[in-house]
Formats: structure tokens, C-alpha cells, sequence
């Protein structure tokens, strides 16, 4: 109760909120390096998801590849990392990267996987090529599958940057670290708090994103109510259906 | 004219789903494919479009070997229906029937002016233009994949059991209407079913297949009923004779299909 409140203060402690390593650069350490790894992360994980998920071609070998990464102790990858590539943020980098390489491959592969065979079938016969359809049938119709993959590696991202503090001068874990070495529990809690706020936000905001991402189309056929077109509307006409 | 010079078709898994099958599809008539399920329809119409590439034989298209076109080029010439209308959900009707224009480079407004004139062809009230698929009636999904084949105004239209899935008295009425837009239209039309009925109701010619392609008899639908070639032909002709013996009767100069109550079941085209 008593570290509740003391965090509390912490947390709205003016001098914390000023200055060199106050909370604001902290959290926007956090969140800039969170968004390099996920990036990283991205351009190594999404064309391989999105090339298997297209292709249908290499999904044994990509459902074995995430499971073995995901069976990696972070901390001990980062421990390792950290002997190799010394102190700094290279070592973090990396031990993240691997992290969220799974999420985001899952996501892409089994996102292009849920488009309609038959869907894509047709645009081929009409003829568009392998691209038209990767972009026009694919890409928008796996968008919240692929979307929700972001999400969850970046929530990872977000929540285990903390421990990159272990081996760096970074981020939101720095006041974690700092704050139980000297026994300041006011502030490990604080931080606590401040990365939690931080990946419900994330997280609340790709919700969003994956929410606004489903085509229209898709929406209002899944809502089963056929909605009045503006024409039927002006002419104050509905449309049976035959 | 479509050809087919002696095309097989085996699948990577082993199943030989066509052998050896000759057929000429002459223009601007409508062929009609009949068999039962797994004959090698579907194969066969495939092959037109190279959506199947053969693994024996050829098929020309006015006496052009298709494998020697582009793909994706050839496609967009070709209309092509099938039974789950292969609508994109996520698009808009007019965008749609609009597909193979936007994908040949014509402007936003022409080709949606153009969708709008082909909803008039196939029966669609302009009012759906902005719908998106999942808000149609399976009859009129199947309306706009009919007016997506059409948009180029392409000789060759291919039909994959495009009826297949609607209720009976909306086929009916697809039915008509497609005999309606081929008089106008004069399409070389290759129709793909597994009714009997609906063969000899649309097709100029009939090509009854058996497994693997096998051709057992190709006619008008007179002829076929006329004389069936075997007792495979008649049993498959015949197969609803219990209910509703078909047979040809001239009236006014025209073959009329009249059942076993004496109640037309439909006009021959010639
Ligand atoms: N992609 C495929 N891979 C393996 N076998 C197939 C494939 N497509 C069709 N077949 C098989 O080939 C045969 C003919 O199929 P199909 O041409 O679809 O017949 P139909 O259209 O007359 O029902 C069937 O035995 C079917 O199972
Ligand atoms: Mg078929």
C-alpha cells in the first residue's frame, strides 16, 4: 500500500519528469528502440511469412524454425549475446529480434493461408499476375491476421526491452534495474507501471489498426445486414434480394 | 475455334483426370461439357485459359498453340465464370465486373461506366453497383461473375457450372437469361455442367464425357436424344425418365423439349 502510493509519487515526482534521464526520454528510448527491433524484425520475418503463405511452399520448415525460436530463453539469449557483443544495445537488438521474428512469421504465412482458395483462384483466372494478387486480394484480405501478428511482437518487444537494461544504459528498464539494486522499490514499481501504460497503449492501438483493417466488404457481410446503398436510398427503394 | 489435340492431363499426386481427349469447339455457339463429377470438366475448360497446362497434346485457340501465349495475357481475354462466383469480397460490384479493365490500364470512369452498362446486360439493377459482394444473393453474385466475364468483350466465354449453386428457380432464370445474352451476344461459349438437363437446354452442342475425358458422344441435343450412342448415353440421358421423359416435338418449325406431360421443357437453339 505504502509502495503504491510511494511509486505513485515517483511517478509524479516533477524532478523525474526533467532532465537527463528522466522518464520522458526514457519512454521515448523505450519506444524508438521497440520500433527499430520491430522493424528489423519485420523486413527479416514478413517477406519470408509472406513468400511461404503466397507459394504455399516452405510451412513445415517455417512452423519448425518459429518453434525452435520461440523455445529460446530470452534472457539467457541475451546473456549470450551480451558476452559476444559486449555492453550496448547490440546485444538487446539482436536477443529482441529473434524474439519477435516467430509472431511476425506466423502472422504473415497463416494470414495469406486464410484468404479464400477459391478467391484466388478466380483473380488468377481473370488474370492477374502473381503480385496483383499478392497486393490486391492477398495483403487485404489477411490485413488483420498479418496486423495481429504485429501486435503481439510488439507487445513482446515492448514488455522484454526492459531486460535489455540488464546488459545496456536503456529504456524504461533502466529505473527497474536501478531501483531494485537500491532497494528504491518506488521506483522499480513506477517503472513497472510506466511499461505496462506503455504496451496497453501499443496494444490498444494496433486493436485499432486491426479493427479498421478489415475491407469494408468483408465487414458488412460478416454483419449480414445488407446495407441500403445511397441510390436506394434517394429513390427511398429497397432492393429484394432474388 | 477451339482445339483440342489429343490432351491428357495426369496431376503431381498421379490421378490421370484426362486421356487423350480430341474436341472441336466451334465459335460462336455454345458447347456444353456434361458428365458426372470428376470426368474431367473442369480439366478440360481449365486447359483454354492455362489454368491447367496440359501434360500431353495441345489446344489451339484459331490455330494458335495457347502454350505459347502469355498467361496472364490470354486470361485477359478469356471470359471466365465459375461456380462459387469467385467474387473479391472486398470490392465493390462495379469494381468487380470492373476487374480486367483496371487490370488492361482503362480509366477509373470507363470502367466503371462500362460495369454499370454490363449490370444492365446481365440483369442487375445499377443501384447495386456499390454493394460489395457479400450483401448479394448467391443468383446475383452469379449475375456479376457473368458480367466480370464479359467485361472485355471477349470471343471465348468459359463456364464452370456457373449455376451450380443456386436454388433451382433462380438457375432457371440464370438459364434463360444466359440463352437470351447469347442470342445477342454470339460468344463461343464452352459450358461446363453435370445436369443433363441444363446441357440440352443451353448448348448448341453437347459433349458427354465419361472418367478421365473420355468423349462418348458429342450431338445436338436432338440428336443425342434421338439416338444415344450407348447404353451409358442412355442410361445418362435417361436418368431422370421416370420423372420426366424428354422427348423432341417440331412445333411452328422449332424443337421444342417436351416432358412426359406434354409440357414444354425448353427450346432447342437449332
Ligand atoms: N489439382 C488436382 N490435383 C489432383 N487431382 C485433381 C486435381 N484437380 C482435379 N483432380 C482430379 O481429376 C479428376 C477430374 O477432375 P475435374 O476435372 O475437376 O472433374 P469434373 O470437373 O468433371 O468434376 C478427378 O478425379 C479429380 O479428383
Ligand atoms: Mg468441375
Amino acid at each position: 500500500m505504502n509502495l503504491i502510493a510511494d511509486g505513485f509519487a515517483w511517478l509524479t515526482d516533477p524532478a523525474n519528469w526533467t532532465g537527463a534521464g528522466s522518464i520522458p526520454e526514457r519512454l521515448v528510448e523505450h519506444l524508438l528502440v521497440s520500433l527499430l527491433i520491430l522493424l528489423i524484425a519485420g523486413l527479416i520475418a514478413l517477406p519470408v511469412g509472406f513468400t511461404i503463405g503466397h507459394t504455399g511452399r516452405g510451412k513445415g520448415l517455417a512452423v519448425a524454425v518459429t518453434g525452435g525460436m520461440r523455445a529460446i530463453p530470452t534472457l539467457g539469449l541475451l546473456t549470450l549475446a551480451a558476452l559476444w557483443l559486449g555492453i550496448g544495445l547490440a546485444a538487446p537488438i539482436l536477443a529482441l529480434v529473434v524474439l519477435a521474428i516467430p509472431p511476425l512469421l506466423a502472422g504473415a504465412y497463416s494470414g495469406l493461408e486464410s484468404v479464400d482458395r477459391r478467391v484466388l483462384d478466380a483473380a488468377k483466372g481473370v488474370g492477374m499476375t502473381g503480385l496483383q494478387r499478392f497486393t490486391g486480394v492477398e495483403l487485404p484480405l489477411s490485413a488483420p491476421i498479418v496486423i495481429g501478428g504485429i501486435r503481439s511482437a510488439a507487445l513482446q518487444i515492448i514488455a522484454t526491452a526492459t531486460l535489455a537494461a540488464y546488459t545496456s544504459d536503456f529504456g524504461l528498464g533502466r529505473f527497474l534495474f536501478r531501483g531494485l539494486k537500491t532497494n528504491d522499490y518506488a521506483e522499480a514499481f513506477g517503472a513497472a507501471v510506466l511499461v505496462i501504460a506503455l504496451a496497453l497503449l501499443v496494444d490498444g492501438l494496433f486493436a485499432l489498426a486491426q479493427r479498421f483493417s478489415v475491407p469494408v466488404g468483408v465487414r458488412v457481410a460478416r454483419s449480414g445486414e445488407p446495407t441500403r446503398s445511397a441510390a436506394d436510398r434517394a429513390t427511398g427503394r429497397t432492393t429484394t434480394n432474388v | 475455334m477451339i482445339e483440342f489435340h489429343s490432351v491428357s492431363k495426369q496431376y503431381p499426386d498421379g490421378t490421370l483426370a484426362v486421356r487423350e481427349v480430341s474436341l472441336q469447339v466451334p465459335p460462336r455457339q455454345t458447347t456444353v461439357l456434361v458428365g458426372s463429377s470428376g470426368s474431367g470438366k473442369t480439366t478440360l475448360l481449365r486447359m483454354v485459359n492455362r489454368m491447367v497446362d496440359p501434360s500431353a497434346g495441345r489446344v489451339t485457340i484459331d490455330g494458335d498453340d495457347v502454350a505459347g501465349t502469355d498467361a496472364v495475357k490470354l486470361r485477359r481475354g478469356i471470359g471466365y465464370v465459375m461456380q462459387n462466383s469467385g467474387l473479391l469480397p472486398h470490392r465493390t460490384v462495379a469494381a468487380n465486373i470492373a476487374t480486367v479493365p483496371l487490370l488492361r490500364g482503362w480509366k477509373r470512369h470507363d470502367a466503371r461506366e462500362r460495369a454499370l452498362e454490363l449490370m444492365d446486360t446481365v440483369g442487375l439493377d445499377r443501384s447495386l453497383a456499390d454493394r460489395y459482394p457479400g450483401q448479394l444473393s448467391g443468383g446475383q453474385q452469379q449475375r456479376v461473375g457473368v458480367a466480370r466475364g464479359l467485361a472485355v468483350d471477349p470471343n471465348i466465354l468459359l463456364m464452370d457450372e456457373p449455376f451450380g449453386a443456386v436454388d433451382p428457380l433462380v438457375r432457371r432464370e440464370l438459364q434463360e437469361e444466359l440463352l437470351r445474352l447469347q442470342r445477342e451476344l454470339g460468344k463461343t461459349v464452352l459450358f461446363v455442367t453435370h445436369d443433363i438437363d441444363e446441357a440440352f437446354l443451353l448448348g448448341d452442342r453437347v459433349v458427354i464425357l465419361r472418367e478421365g475425358g473420355e468423349i462418348v458422344q458429342i450431338g445436338t441435343p436432338a440428336e443425342i436424344l434421338a439416338s444415344p450412342a450407348d447404353g451409358f448415353v442412355a442410361d445418362f440421358v435417361g436418368a431422370d425418365r421416370g420423372r420426366r421423359a424428354l422427348h423432341v416435338q417440331e412445333v411452328d418449325g422449332r424443337s421444342l423439349v417436351v416432358d412426359a406431360d406434354g409440357r414444354p421443357a425448353g427450346v432447342l437453339a437449332r
